[in-house]
């Protein structure tokens, strides 16, 4: 009655290779290396850049482990930090010709020295967090005037629609840092537009200009509550930006806070430079849809034959030429709700899909219904400067859903739809503290966790193998197999490990002997009882599941409750615990009976089993009953 | 070995009067604590600023807090944290002054008090990297504390947590309830959470009487107790079901002490063994973990003494019958393995 079918032993026997091959990676180390990523939104990495970077290395006579592309950054790996520093040297050498203006961004990191095999079957280190080995911790300040110039710019943009729709005439409105000014002819047509301007810009205060002989204007400045109101917003959606960002670009667990009145936190656990980090954060980019200035003029100033016309600004396309666009803001990527990559139906040509809300609906409808046959521009703003990520022409009258096609690859699609899609900022941002927390400050914790667990595992260890004897020794042996699965299953979800995460595991190992206990205690009991002992060792078993499932199911509604509600630190541990209850299912119960029946099984005429002292009541307490 | 030999069951029952009147005293106590002193909570629920300074020599607390307090930052807090040398400074948030100052000011002013002025210093790691990091020297070059962490949070990010783990521990409450209820009946789901709800409190109770700090971690140990600890009752809900099956002569007190007194062993072994897990945390685990562990062991204990004393005891007050949990089923076999599960 104790045996396992042969495909029982196997599973269990899959389940440990698997659990040493995904724990394995986790006991390599780290080696020093060079990671070479994009300083720009419109700087690709590629398999020409690994090229780049394997040849500035040989001509530089440094010698990696190797060169490889992986994600969104090239990595070379050294056997020491002196090879790392030199190379790092040469690749920013070759890469950057202008250190003023950096395509790329060549930084220090480090990457797993685990074998190029465990890498290929995805057994990977599990990540390590901010408090075990360091990270990068940026403190980033939100430009508030920029997004309060935004708002007085997309107010103007309101004031001109309005009065065209109410069919007030005016001479000009112009923006005068976060005030706008209208002029009128007359101050009939002033007093009129100050009656609709007040009613529809509630946020604004208005006030009657008259400058001596000069037209009669009306200014509008942003209201002290609502200033302060358009800033924390424009906090708040950079902040759910940046999560966007770092999310889709799959880094874990990070941690975006507000801090103070205009300042973020962006703390990436894991990352040991601030390379990888600044090519998430750095691109900050802000969006905008503008007309494209098609006049001669313009033209003639995108030849570099004439000044720029007013009201128009010079970029430079991603090709390179010159593209002279409207200053007059169409949309903002405040209106975007959605870009995805998709195809055209009918061309099979890749192409970005994109949804605006119902305000940039009627906008885009309006704009283009009048602008058929005419170039619109998406420009992206990173750090300041402006680019066009692409000029499309507008072929129809465009609603609430459009797309971009024509002269772009898949990837291109997939970039540039990531950029639209992570949102923009509402304001840009720049990074004005910076920093690292060393490994050498996480090796404490790490020490501190490390001997926690071990010391503790130890106690219990030693008390069940005394305890229990053999059945301690298959308890213990459980246990350990607990451990070994519940690190492999972090490593393969590639999980963050840190400190609270650590206390997870010593407090799910201390709770995981429990199942073991009542197992055992239970045997005993049936043993007491007068069973034979094959038969009170699968009594033992079954009966003790009930309670097993019991406990843990309401062990595991409080890990649940932690992970949906907790954040940092918390989910951390909650994430550890939940996974480690489950796990610890599988190895008290499964596993542990696979070891006793592969060691009592085969035995016929079991007349004992090594479990210790069973004491029986009506005997002579002095002399034990049964001692085996 | 076996450490348990009981060979009466041990009226646990005749003493639940006495001894819910001392788990009352004691949850009122801790009430009170709770309402009169507060809990010190962590500047991740209050939010403000914690500097971490490391001093060369070990650390003139007096001193330390002296300084700081000169800057009037309001109810600044100064203490040890893990070896003499390392000094915690908080400083709570003031709606007149600027966060992201207050680190500065304090380093400062620490520093001066050192004799000694803040400078940038920048060096390459030995990874080699370059950081720079405000340093604290003296005229003579030498560095009297050095500046290891400061963290800010902001008052929105506090709330927001605070409201995190409230919520956290309502719906942790509510599952438990409504799957002891589902499990059991609404008796021992009732007396299964007020026992660990009791239990909750105690150690908030101590957490407010002894000012220990209240962090996240520690409310992650208050939930992972809660959890635990209501296995303990369901292990022993399972108990005095199976008996009231099997010994259809003994009244309900009866059935609660034999229920209690065949899972003791168990208990004692399995809570043992996670309290040494939960020892070697607090005696290896640095500063970081211990408070995390104090809660841990706080929860153990009283949730073995709650699960015995006060769940059953509530239960048998509420008046549980054979009937409430032997229904319908009357021709059942003991022996029966899906018949609900025993120790």
């Amino acid at each position: 009655m104790n045996r396992y079918p042969w495909w029982k032993y196997a599973i269990l026997a899959i389940a440990l290779v698997i659990g040493l091959l995904y724990t394995l990676p986790n006991f390599y180390g780290e080696a020093p290396a060079v990671q070479v990523s994009s300083g720009k939104a419109t700087v690709k990495i590629d398999p020409a850049v690994t090229a780049r970077v394997e040849q500035a290395l040989q001509q530089a006579g440094v010698k990696p482990d190797f060169v490889q592309l992986e994600g969104n950054s090239v990595r070379a790996r050294f056997a020491d930090t002196d090879t790392q520093i030199k190379a790092k040297d040469a690749v920013s050498k070759a890469l950057n010709p202008d250190p003023a203006d950096p395509g790329y961004i060549v930084a220090l990191n480090l990457v797993s020295r685990s074998p190029a095999w465990l890498a290929r079957i995805h057994a990977l280190p599990m990540f390590l967090g901010l408090d075990l080995r360091g990270g990068v911790h940026f403190l980033m300040q939100v430009d508030m005037k920029s997004a309060l110039a935004k708002k007085a710019e997309s107010v103007s943009s309101d004031m001109r629609t309005l009065l065209r729709d109410k069919n007030i005439r005016h001479t000009g409105i112009a923006r005068d840092g976060n005030a706008v000014e209208v002029s009128f002819r007359d101050a009939e047509s002033r007093n009129a537009a100050r009656n609709v301007l007040g009613d529809n810009l509630p946020e604004m205060a208005w006030q009657d200009v008259q400058e001596g002989a000069g037209d009669p204007k009306l200014r509008g400045t942003l209201k002290p509550e609502s200033a302060f109101k358009v800033q924390e917003q424009a906090l708040k959606q950079n902040i759910t930006t940046l999560h966007n960002r770092v999310n889709e670009l799959g880094t874990s667990e990070p941690v975006i806070q507000q801090q103070g009145v205009d300042r973020v936190v962006v703390q990436l656990p894991g990352v040991q430079d601030t390379a990888r980090a600044k090519d998430i954060i750095g691109r900050t980019a802000t969006l905008e849809l503008r007309m494209v200035n098609e006049s001669a003029e313009a033209q003639a100033a995108a030849r570099g034959a004439g000044p720029v016309p007013f009201g128009s600004e010079r970029f430079v396309e991603r090709g390179g030429q010159p593209l002279i666009v409207f200053r007059q803001v169409v949309l903002t990527g405040d209106n975007l709700s959605d870009a995805q990559p998709g195809f055209d139906g009918q061309t099979h040509e890749p192409t970005v899909n994109l949804t605006v809300d119902a305000k940039g609906a009627r906008i885009i409808r309006d704009v283009t219904r009048d602008n058929v046959g005419k170039r619109m521009a998406i420009l992206l703003f990173e750090r300041g400067k402006g680019e066009v990520v692409t000029a499309p022409v507008i072929r129809s009258e465009l609603g609430a859903r459009f797309q971009i096609s024509g002269r772009m690859t898949t990837a291109e699609a997939t970039d540039t739809a990531l950029l639209l899609r992570a949102g923009s900022l509402a304001a840009p941002m720049e990074i004005i503290e910076e920093k690292t927390i060393g490994p050498a400050l996480g090796a404490e914790n790490i020490a501190k966790g490390f001997h926690s667990v071990t010391y503790g595992f130890a106690a219990i260890a030693l008390f069940m193998c005394a305890y229990y004897l053999l059945f301690g020794v298959f308890s213990t042996v459980a246990l350990g197999f607990n451990l070994l699965l519940l690190v492999a299953v972090l490593s393969m979800l590639q999980a963050t490990l840190t400190l609270p995460g650590i206390a997870a595991i010593a407090l799910t190992l201390g709770m995981a002997i429990d199942a073991n206990v009542l197992i055992n205690e239970r045997v005993r009991e049936e043993l007491r009882g007068g069973a034979p002992p094959q038969a009170a060792i699968a009594a033992g078993y079954e009966r003790a599941w009930g309670t097993i499932l019991d406990s843990n199911i309401t062990t595991l509604i409080a890990g649940l409750a932690l992970l949906a509600f907790g954040s940092g630190p918390v989910r951390g541990f909650a994430v550890v615990h939940c996974l480690g209850i489950l796990t610890s299912m599988f190895s008290a119960v499964v596993f542990s009976r696979g070891l006793v029946n592969l060691w009592y099984g085969r035995q016929k005429r079991l007349k004992s089993v090594s479990i210790g002292q069973v004491w029986k009541p009506q005997a002579d307490a002095g002399r034990p009953a049964t001692e085996n | 070995m076996e450490f348990f030999r009981i060979k009466r069951d041990i009226p646990f029952m005749r003493y639940a009067l006495v001894l819910n009147v001392i788990s009352f005293v004691t949850f009122a106590l801790a009430v009170f604590f709770l309402i009169t002193r507060g809990l010190h909570l962590s500047i991740e629920f209050t939010g403000g600023t914690v500097l971490e300074v490391e001093y060369a020599q070990a650390a003139d607390i007096g001193r330390v807090r002296g300084t700081v307090e000169a800057l009037n930052y309001g109810e600044v807090q100064v203490q040890n944290f893990g070896t003499s040398h390392d000094v915690l400074v908080r400083v709570p948030i003031r709606g007149d002054v600027k966060q992201s100052e207050v680190a500065n000011t304090v380093l400062t002013a620490l520093c001066k008090a050192e004799a000694g002025t803040v400078s940038t210093k920048q060096y390459t790691t030995p990874q080699g990297e370059q950081v720079s990091r405000p340093s604290c020297a003296t005229a003579a070059g030498a560095e009297p504390l050095r500046l290891m962490r400061t963290e800010f949070v902001g008052p929105s990010v506090g709330s927001e947590l605070a409201r995190d783990g409230a919520l956290a521990l309502a719906v942790t409450v509510l599952g438990i309830m409504v799957y002891l209820a589902f499990r059991f009946e609404w008796k021992f789901s009732v007396a299964g959470i007020v026992a660990n709800l009791h239990d909750v409190v105690i150690i908030l109770g101590f957490f407010a009487f002894f000012q220990w700090e209240f962090s996240l971690a520690v409310l992650a140990a208050i939930l992972a107790v809660l959890g635990y600890s209501v296995n303990e009752s369901v292990v022993i809900f399972d108990r005095i079901r199976e008996t009231f099956r099997k010994f259809r002569k003994l009244n309900t007190p009866q059935v609660i002490d034999h229920a209690i007194t065949s899972t003791t062993s168990r208990t004692i072994i399995t809570h043992g063994s996670t309290q040494m897990m939960v020892l070697s945390m607090l005696l290896f685990g640095g500063p970081t973990l211990h408070y995390f562990a104090v809660a841990l062991t706080i929860g153990i204990l009283f949730g073995i003494y709650s699960s015995i004393f006060v769940a059953a005891g509530i239960a048998m007050w509420l008046g549980v019958k054979r009937e409430d949990l032997v229904k319908a089923n009357k021709d059942h076999d003991p022996n029966d393995p899906n018949a609900g599960a025993v120790v």
